[in-house]
């Protein structure tokens, strides 16, 4: 099977975020990690890659910083990487994004296309199904295990409050990835040191730019949320603010 | 005539989805705010029912867009529903409910339609005749105020519990309903879903719980779950966990709480060690009480939290616990 993962460095959990001084972005002075739902989706595509052979390919848009996610996932064992590398990459909302992706995979034949479900820094989670109807595939969302069939897959698709469903599916198809599909692996010595002789292709946005054009929605303007409630801080010790909190707990939320 | 915005409503398993009642609500705020005319559409096979259920609240018309191609549903069905439906109606705003079933359609709808759509958005602001949508970003950390640069038909979704389902307005009389029988042609539909069913069978159901204590990653190691649970028991209320806890592991699918897992709204809910990221937060911000401890004075739970500790739950538990049952055998 021939995997195409869409993947997307973002900045980390518990990175401190700035605001850029026109209150439009956050301050690019931060620490980026992998997206963790794409994590997923990269697992899950060397597992079906180990399962019924094949290439795993990922691909990324992005500053020259996002080619360390490519790094990574060809050191856990992708076959070769894409990378999308020009500044006017950065700031394509996900329907400019998914035709850059479709224009720089135009001459390739993959089975599946899979992304994270969506994203830790916009959260829209459109991307992948934005790439799907752009070339005419079908495609299922916040998938939790694939199994190849003779007509296809089969997909264990998430459904709210616990509920869930199979959906069985022509390929090639699209699929966006639900976190905890699978537990991930590390990258070990050998997978890094291979990593570096493996295809890592450049695209520019000269090379993409008829696919490309303006954003259909635009950030005004980003900024700290106003805080609607009232949080009171309990301050002290541990044992303080332990009794502090039994106080509060009996008198106003009367639990005790 | 006036623009118009039209709320899409879901139905699923023969019953309406509640949340829609949520998107009506912020539809008729909207059709205030703008003047437009609020109109409505229910989808899928023989829906005619919710169609009137939807006509009974304040709301120019609503339309059963109807094939029996529609159920199941489907994400090529229902786009190709929709978008005949837009196009002959050509409302200037669509509005759906940021639920797992919008998500799997309305990139495919508006990409179809060569639009966008601005999505899981928690409130809408008017700006010298401009809309703008607020949307939650970095997990909740920092807010956006996103509008459109493209023609109508603009699209959007509204998060679970961003408006009161049971602020809706009802209509002074039932509004027209229009029967709109949607052509969906061999081979649009590619995905053949089975039934929908429930992983194993729930031996808690946290809606009930009163109390709950619910961990996140900050508790590191699935052997200090064992705190958590202490303090659940103290306290007679039920363990919880955000859903890393779960995909791990080390709390069985049944604990989790969120979008994907089991939506609460207890007396008390006790975030130890849970950063607040909008998939946890929706699953449970309707809490009467939210006591959050946490290292990180950052995190997005100190937003919606009542009483907030910054510090480590590892530090602040232990004694919490002894306090809890020292006041319950005391008092």
């Amino acid at each position: 099977m021939k995997i195409l993962v869409c993947m997307k460095q973002v900045p980390q959990k518990d990175a401190p975020l700035k605001l850029n001084e026109s209150g439009t972005w956050i301050r690019e002075d931060v620490s980026y990690e992998v997206n963790e739902p794409d994590a997923y989706a990269l697992e899950e595509a060397l597992r079906q890659k180990e399962k019924h052979g094949g290439e795993v390919v990922v691909i990324t848009s992005g500053p020259a910083r996002a080619q360390q996610v490519l790094r990574e996932a060809l050191a856990k064992g992708a076959d070769r990487a894409i990378h999308l590398e020009d500044n006017a990459f950065v700031g394509l909302d996900a329907y400019n994004t998914a035709r850059a992706f479709a224009a720089a995979i135009k001459d390739e034949t993959f089975d599946l296309i899979f992304t994270g479900l969506q994203s830790d820094d916009y959260g829209y989670a459109q991307t992948g199904v934005v790439v799907a109807e752009l070339l005419g595939w079908p495609h299922a969302t916040i998938i939790m295990q694939i199994e190849k069939n003779d007509a296809g897959i089969r997909v264990k698709r998430e459904l709210e409050a616990g509920f869930f469903q199979f959906v069985d599916m022509p390929l090639p198809a699209v699929l966006t990835i639900q976190s905890g599909i699978n537990k991930l692996r590390y990258a070990t010595l050998i997978g890094i040191k291979q990593a570096k002789n493996k295809p890592l292709r450049k695209v520019s946005m000269a090379d993409v730019q008829s696919a490309v054009s303006g954003n259909l929605q635009k950030i005004e303007r980003l900024y700290v949320p106003q805080k609607t409630k009232n949080t009171e801080f309990l301050e002290g010790s541990a044992g303080e603010v332990a009794k502090k909190l039994v106080d509060k707990l009996r008198n106003e939320v009367r639990v005790l | 005539m006036s623009d118009t915005i039209l709320v899409v409503v879901e139905q699923r398993e023969g019953k309406l989805n509640r949340v829609s009642w949520e998107t009506l609500t912020a539809g008729q705020a909207l059709a205030a705010e703008t003047g437009w005319t609020l109109e409505a559409a229910v989808v899928g096979s023989g829906v005619g029912n919710f169609a009137n259920e939807v006509a009974a609240k304040k709301v120019a018309k609503v339309y059963a867009v109807e094939s029996p191609k529609l159920e199941p549903y489907t994400p090529d069905a229902f786009s190709a529903a929709l978008k005949q439906i837009i196009e002959s109606k050509q409302p200037k705003l669509v509005l759906m409910p940021h639920t797992y079933q919008v998500r799997d359609f309305v990139p495919k709808l508006a990409t179809a339609m060569g639009r966008t759509a601005i999505s899981d958005c928690i409130g809408y602001k008017k700006e010298g005749g401009k809309l703008l949508f607020t949307r939650q970003m970095f997990q909740g950390k920092l807010a956006a105020d996103v509008s459109f640069t493209c023609d109508a038909p603009w699209f959007v979704t509204f998060q679970n519990g961003a408006f009161r389902g049971d602020k809706v307005e009802a209509g002074a009389s039932a509004a027209p309903v229009e029967t709109v029988n949607v052509q969906i042609a061999d081979g649009v539909i590619r995905d053949k879903p089975q039934e929908v069913f429930k992983e194993a069978k729930q031996a808690v159901d946290l809606t009930q719980a009163e109390i709950i204590v619910s961990v996140g990653r900050g508790i590191k190691e699935q052997k200090n779950i064992e705190l958590a649970k202490q303090l659940a028991e103290a306290l007679g209320g039920e363990l919880a966990a955000s859903r890393p806890i779960c995909d791990s592991g080390w709390l069985p699918m049944d604990r989790q709480i969120g979008s994907s897992g089991q939506t609460v709204a207890p007396k008390l809910y006790l975030a130890l060690g849970i950063s607040g990221a909008i998939q946890h937060i929706v699953g449970m911000k309707g809490a009467k009480t939210i006591i959050a401890i946490n290292k990180d004075s950052e995190a997005p739970i100190f937003e919606i939290a009542d009483l907030a500790v910054v510090g480590s739950l590892f530090d602040i538990v232990p004694p919490l616990i002894e306090e809890v049952k020292k006041a319950k055998a005391g008092s």
